[in-house]
C-alpha cells in the first residue's frame, strides 16, 4: 500500500516536470508564432533589427549565435576530446580521480563569473594583442569553449571507458601501439557517445546568455572577422526584454521560439546518435 | 526590499519604470519611509516604456519615465521631478575634450571610424550605445542623432554602468550616460564648446537633457499624494541635486 502511494506521488512529480515543459513550449510559441505570421518571414529573417521602427530581422543574430557556437566547438572539441582520451586511456587511477571532478567543477561555476573573467582578462588581452574592440567573436568563443569542456569531457570519457577491454587487448595483440589503438579502435567504437557529448555542449553554447552578453559586445552588425563584436539570439532577448512592449516583446518571444526549435533539433540528433550503437 | 514588501499590510505604493530614474527615486523613497514608517514604497525597474504601460494598466501606482511621452502614450498625469543631462564620455587619456554635434552624429552613425579624423590619435573609434527600448538611447537619438540612425556596428550594453565600465577600460571608446553618473575614470566631453556640468544644465546652456517623470493615471490622493509632495519638497530635491540631477524647480523653461 505504502509502495503504491509512493509510486503515485513520484508519478505526479514526474508529470509536473513534463507539464511545466509543455506549458513553457506552449507559452513561447503562443506568444511568438502569431507575431511571425503577422510581420512575415521576409521581415523576420532579414538583417535589420530596429523594433521601434518596425524592422524585426533576426538574421544577424542567428549568424551571431552560429558563429559563436562554432567558435566554442573549435575550442572545446580538441581540448575536450584530448582531455577525455588522456583521462580514459593514458592516466593512472589517481590522476583520473583528481582531474575528473575538477573538470566537472567547471560546470558549477556561474556563467556571470566566466563573463567577468572574460571582461577583466580576455577582452583587454585580445584588444591589446590583436586590435579591435576586444569584445569579439574570439573572446566569446574562448570563454564558451571552456564552459562546454565539462560536458564534452565527461560524456566522451564515459563513452571511451564503456568500450570493452577486449577491444583494446585485441588491438594490442595485433601489434598496434597505444595511440593507434585509441585512434583506430577506441574513438570509432565510442563515436556515438563522443558525438552526443559534442551536441550537448553545442546546446549549452548556443543557449548561454550572461557570459556572452558581457564579452561579445552585442553589436548588431554581422561580423566580418573573429575580432568583430557579435550579437546572439539569447543576448538580444536578455538585453531588451526589460524594455520591450507590444510587437518588440512578441519579436523577442519569436527569437525564443526559434532558439527553442534549434535546441530541440540538436537534442533529437543527440538522442538518435547515442541510440545507434 | 523583499522583506518590506512581504511585511506590508496593504499593497503599499508601487513605483515602476525607468532604470535611470530608479536609483534616484529609491533614495528619496528610503528617506520618505524613514519619516513615514507606516507607508511602504516598492521601487521597481523595467524601463520607461514598461513604466508607462504599467501606469495605464494600473499594475503600479506611480510610473516613472526618463523620456517624454509619445503621442500614443498621452492621457497620463505627468510630474517632472528633475532633469538629467546626457553626457558623451570618452576614456580619460583621450586627448579630445570637445566635439561638435555633427562629429558625434558621425561617430555613432559609423561615418567617422578613426580618432585621427577628429584630431586625436590614429586609433579606431569604438562607439558604445544602449539597447533598443532604453530611455537614455531614445533621448540620445532625439536630441543628438536627429534623423541619423545609430550604426549597428556600435557595441551595445544594457545599463549606464556597463557603458561606463567599457569606456573606462577602452582607450578608443566613446559612449553616453547620465551626467550624474560620470566619475573620475572617464571624461565627459564638451559638446559645441559647452561642458556638461550642473551650472550649464541649469542655465540651459547645455541642451542635452531629458526630464525624469513620475506618471499617474489620476489625481493623486492619500499616501500617493503625500509621496509626490515629498518628492517635490526642497528636502527631496536636495537629495536629487546632490546626486547630480537638476532639481525640477531650478530648470529654466524656454
Amino acid at each position: 500500500m505504502k509502495d503504491k502511494i509512493a509510486e503515485k506521488i513520484l508519478l505526479l512529480i514526474a508529470l509536473s516536470a513534463i507539464l511545466s515543459l509543455l506549458l513553457i513550449t506552449f507559452f513561447i510559441f503562443q506568444q511568438g508564432v502569431p507575431f511571425v505570421v503577422r510581420v512575415g518571414l521576409g521581415n523576420f529573417f532579414s538583417t535589420i533589427w530596429s523594433p521601434n521602427r518596425g524592422h524585426f530581422g533576426i538574421l544577424s543574430m542567428i549568424i551571431g549565435s552560429l558563429l559563436v557556437t562554432a567558435g566554442a566547438l573549435a575550442v572545446g572539441i580538441p581540448f575536450g576530446l584530448a582531455c577525455a582520451i588522456f583521462l580514459a586511456e593514458f592516466s593512472s587511477k589517481t590522476i583520473q580521480k583528481t582531474l575528473k571532478p575538477i573538470i566537472e567543477l567547471l560546470a558549477g561555476i556561474p556563467s556571470v563569473v566566466y563573463g567577468f573573467i572574460g571582461i577583466v582578462i580576455l577582452v583587454p588581452f585580445i584588444r591589446e594583442t590583436f586590435g579591435g574592440p576586444g569584445f569579439s567573436v574570439l573572446a566569446a568563443s574562448i570563454i564558451l569553449g571552456i564552459m562546454i569542456l565539462p560536458t564534452i569531457v565527461s560524456i566522451s570519457y564515459d563513452a571511451l571507458s564503456a568500450v570493452p577491454a577486449t577491444y583494446r587487448e585485441g588491438s594490442v595483440a595485433l601489434g598496434a601501439t597505444k595511440w593507434q589503438t585509441v585512434r583506430m579502435v577506441l574513438i570509432p567504437a565510442a563515436r556515438s557517445g563522443i558525438v552526443a557529448g559534442i551536441i550537448l555542449g553545442m546546446g549549452r553554447a548556443i543557449g548561454e546568455t550572461m557570459a556572452v552578453i558581457m564579452i561579445a559586445g552585442n553589436a548588431l552588425k554581422i561580423p566580418h572577422s573573429i575580432l568583430d563584436s557579435v550579437r546572439t539570439l539569447t543576448s538580444t532577448i536578455a538585453l531588451e526584454l526589460g524594455y520591450a512592449a507590444g510587437d518588440h516583446r512578441a519579436a523577442l518571444f519569436a527569437c525564443g521560439a526559434f532558439l527553442f526549435l534549434i535546441i530541440i533539433i540538436l537534442n533529437i540528433i543527440a538522442i538518435k546518435v547515442t541510440k545507434r550503437r | 526590499m523583499v522583506f518590506l514588501t512581504c511585511n506590508q499590510r496593504r499593497g503599499g505604493i508601487i513605483i515602476a519604470g525607468s532604470t535611470s530614474v530608479q536609483p534616484f527615486i529609491e533614495k528619496v523613497a528610503e528617506d520618505f519611509m524613514e519619516k513615514h514608517p507606516e507607508i511602504k514604497i516598492n521601487v521597481q525597474g523595467g524601463g520607461s516604456t514598461a513604466g508607462i504601460q504599467a501606469t495605464f494598466n494600473k499594475t503600479c501606482n506611480i510610473g516613472s519615465s526618463s523620456r517624454n511621452l509619445k503621442v500614443s502614450e498621452k492621457g497620463l498625469r505627468v510630474i517632472v521631478i528633475a532633469v538629467d543631462g546626457i553626457a558623451v564620455i570618452v576614456h580619460k587619456d583621450n586627448p579630445i575634450d570637445n566635439l561638435d554635434i555633427e562629429e558625434i552624429r558621425g561617430i555613432f552613425s559609423g561615418e567617422i571610424k578613426n580618432w585621427k579624423e577628429l584630431g586625436g590619435k590614429d586609433k579606431e573609434v569604438i562607439p558604445v550605445t544602449r539597447e533598443e527600448g532604453s530611455g537614455t538611447r531614445a533621448s540620445f537619438e532625439d536630441m543628438i542623432m536627429g534623423e541619423k540612425a545609430i550604426s549597428d556596428a556600435c557595441l551595445v550594453q544594457d545599463s549606464n554602468g556597463a557603458v561606463r565600465e567599457i569606456i573606462a577600460s577602452t582607450a578608443q571608446g566613446i559612449g553616453y550616460i547620465s551626467v550624474g553618473l560620470v566619475d573620475e575614470r572617464e571624461k565627459a566631453v564638451a559638446i559645441d564648446g559647452v561642458e556638461p556640468n550642473i551650472a550649464n544644465l541649469i542655465t540651459g546652456k547645455y541642451q542635452f537633457s531629458r526630464p525624469f517623470l513620475l506618471l499617474l493615471l489620476e489625481e493623486p490622493i492619500g499616501e500617493i499624494k503625500k509621496f509626490i509632495d515629498y518628492v517635490l519638497s526642497p528636502e527631496a530635491q536636495d537629495i536629487l541635486k546632490h546626486d547630480g540631477l537638476i532639481p525640477a524647480v531650478e530648470v529654466h523653461d524656454d
